[in-house]
């Protein structure tokens, strides 16, 4: 079914994938304000979500749709809830 | 069919990748809430339509669930970056250095 074509057009999608979380990940690791953390923290969630669909189409198996879906909502409520403490001071007021 | 999915896949990387590459670049805050968005809309819109036309050539039968994913992006992202930018705008004229 895969050609050498798709093979290798997705081992290069999965290693720009890698190389855009780890840069997020650096960033997350160097910035220098808190709400650049946060930034880098909603970056690296959703390169991981685009991560695990590709691994989902490389296996062909629709399973992994739905670890790309819980990483979206909790990477949704977790950078929300962070960038409602930076605002506020506290989460839930 | 397939090498047009994986093709799609690939733009959606290369997208994801550029944006994650100007975070890591720019200089200022305010400058680098720019270049994410570009791979948590359009990069994630080609993603999610190489993984559909990918399972439903498959499958062949129409795969479309990954719509789901699609639109809560497009609802979640906008309200996170409103959050984070009036978050950054109160911190720095509290303390514009710290």
């Amino acid at each position: 079914m895969n050609s050498d074509f798709v093979v290798l057009t997705m081992a290069a999608a999965q290693l720009l994938l890698a190389f855009a979380m780890a840069f997020a990940f650096c960033r997350l690791l160097r910035g220098p304000h808190a709400h650049d953390r946060v930034l880098a923290l909603d970056t690296l969630y959703v390169n991981a979500m685009l991560l695990i669909l590709s691994f989902g189409i490389v296996w062909g198996s629709r399973d992994f749709f739905e670890v790309a879906l819980v990483i979206g909502a909790l990477g949704f409520v977790s950078t929300g809830a962070a960038a409602k403490f930076l605002l506020r001071g506290e989460v839930i007021e | 069919m397939t090498t047009v999915a994986a093709v799609l896949v690939l733009a959606g990387a290369l997208l994801a990748f550029v944006g994650s590459l100007g975070l890591l670049r720019m200089k200022t805050f305010f400058e680098r809430v720019h270049p994410p968005t570009m791979g948590t809309t359009l990069g994630t819109a080609f993603v999610l339509a190489g993984s559909m036309l990918y399972f439903t050539a498959l499958e062949s039968r129409l795969v479309l669930h990954e719509i789901l994913i699609g639109v809560f992006m497009m609802l979640s992202t906008p309200v996170t970056y409103v959050l984070l930018g009036r978050a950054a705008l109160r911190r720095e004229r509290k303390a514009p250095d710290a």
